[in-house]
């Protein structure tokens, strides 16, 4: 039997590609907010830290990124709460899972950060009298953003696309808008083969973007 | 405190970076108003002095005073106990440094360069601190460079900054860190121009470098280091006319005198 392509499907249901897309980028930029936050603050944190608190910030990166994101979903929105006794909504549950996740990442990320700002421009700034607090402030923070931003646009990229997962809580992002036109339609060819360009233009048109941001923030540009 | 006390007073200073004894009980003193010179083979450890006095560099024992205070520590009951932070911040906000790799914030044009500290260490209203940085930025011939970013200045001017940002602090001090090194040899003239005309209006200084010339011309005081001691000091004059006093001192001005060629 032959299988015949018929577009009129997808086209029928648009608008929950269209709201899941949008979602998708929601979740990836809270998400990407919320890990900066996280992995700012341990990054800082960890400078200069206690070996416990080192111990304890190293534990949870490296059992983040070694185990499976998927796994890091269910055991947010099944285990917290069975475990907790409270239960939350799953686009609540999968965005807490993606900052945690987003947060161990970007640890790494601002700390080799942090290490890579040049000696002498902490020595400038202890030299003409600033405190440790307003050295990170007016010093470390602006040299390792700058530092930091191509590693931060790539993160972006790739939690956006994680943002996927959240099909598997029946989030109604742009993954579950695909599977529902797939399974009430069955046009699964079709589906997909607009889906997949939608990520890879997205991603394209976010990346592009970032890259500029980066050029404008190079080191040493305003 | 009398007039005639020197500002800073090095007094059998010793530090060592693990089981390598960099300082080895250094006396010195610096006048107010006087330039003094610190020459020295590397690794005679003229710079690890200088970057004692700011303290970016702790020392062990021995004292380090600028205009009566001890740097290093804060002595209490007769206890010496390390300064924290605050303490030195207050403390090198008044001590003045430039390094030989300008070390300018990236991110800041030259007028912020000179801004930052007058804004949150002297706690300068924008306005003022604006017009003082770029105040001191015309003295030092950049008035045309005021919202250039380092990267788009030459070392020589990217330097002068360095000067502004640490002498529009107004210093009791400047210690200046082999600012030339770092330099194209067309690009020393105009930072050292900057120095002369800071000793002509009478700013204290303390400097490390390996213009000869420039310190024999420059310095009220040559102190020539050697295994982390003074080995000679004296006037130019006295230093580099007749350095037959030391067997060190004339090898190493012979070897200056053959690179300088």
């Amino acid at each position: 039997m032959q299988y015949h392509l018929n577009y009129n499907f997808v086209w029928k249901y648009a608008d929950r590609l269209a709201w899941g897309l949008v979602l998708s980028l929601e979740l990836a930029v809270i998400s990407i907010a919320i890990g900066c936050v996280i992995g700012l603050t341990l990054a800082v944190l960890s400078q200069g830290a206690r070996r416990p608190v080192r111990f304890v910030i190293g534990m949870y990166v490296e059992f983040v990124r070694n185990v499976p994101l998927l796994l890091l979903v269910y055991l947010v929105f099944y285990g917290i709460p069975s475990i907790g006794g409270f239960a939350y909504d799953a686009t609540t549950s999968f965005v807490i899972t993606l900052s945690i996740y987003a947060g161990a990442y970007l640890v790494e990320v601002f700390r080799a950060g942090l290490e890579a700002i040049p000696k002498g421009l902490i020595d400038a700034g202890r030299a003409i009298g600033l405190t440790p607090v307003q050295r990170v402030l007016y010093v470390q923070l602006p040299t390792m953003f700058r530092i930091v931003l191509p590693s931060l646009s790539n993160a972006f990229i790739s939690l956006f696309k994680d943002t996927s997962l959240a099909t598997v809580l029946a989030v109604p992002e742009l993954m579950f808008g695909a599977n529902w036109i797939y399974t009430n339609t069955f046009r699964i060819v079709e589906v997909w083969t607009v889906v997949a360009p939608i990520y890879l233009v997205t991603g394209f048109v976010l990346l592009g973007g970032l890259r500029l941001l980066e050029r404008r923030f190079a080191i040493g540009r305003r | 405190m009398s007039v005639s006390e020197p500002l800073v007073k090095v007094r059998g200073v010793t530090k060592a970076f693990g089981s390598n004894n960099v300082l080895n009980g250094v006396d010195l003193d610096v006048p107010r108003g006087s330039v003094v010179s610190i020459i020295g083979a590397s690794g005679s450890g003229k710079t690890t002095l200088l970057r004692c006095v700011n303290l970016l560099e702790s020392y062990d024992s021995g004292s380090i005073e600028v205009d009566g205070v001890e740097v290093g520590y804060d002595i209490a009951d007769g206890r010496r106990r390390p300064r924290g932070e605050r303490d030195l911040a207050r403390i090198r906000a008044d001590i003045g440094m430039v390094f030989q790799m300008f070390n300018l914030f990236p991110h800041l044009t030259a007028t912020e360069n000179v801004m930052l500290g007058l804004r949150k260490v002297r706690g300068m209203a924008k306005a003022e601190a604006r017009a003082t940085a770029e105040q001191w930025l015309v003295r030092v011939g950049l008035g045309d460079k005021l919202a250039s970013l380092p990267i788009e200045m030459s070392g020589g001017q990217q330097q002068r900054v360095g000067i502004a940002r640490a002498v529009a602090m107004n210093p009791k001090v400047l210690l200046l860190d082999e600012i030339t090194s770092a330099l194209d040899p067309e690009l020393v003239g105009e930072v050292l121009k900057v120095v002369r005309e800071l000793a002509r209006d009478g700013m204290t200084m303390m400097l490390v470098t390996h213009e000869m010339s420039f310190a024999r011309d420059v310095s009220s005081r040559v102190v020539f280091m050697d295994g982390g001691r003074v080995a000679v000091e004296g006037t130019p004059r006295e230093v580099f006319g007749a350095p037959a006093q030391s067997e060190r001192l004339r090898g190493f001005l012979a070897r200056i005198e053959l690179r300088e060629v």
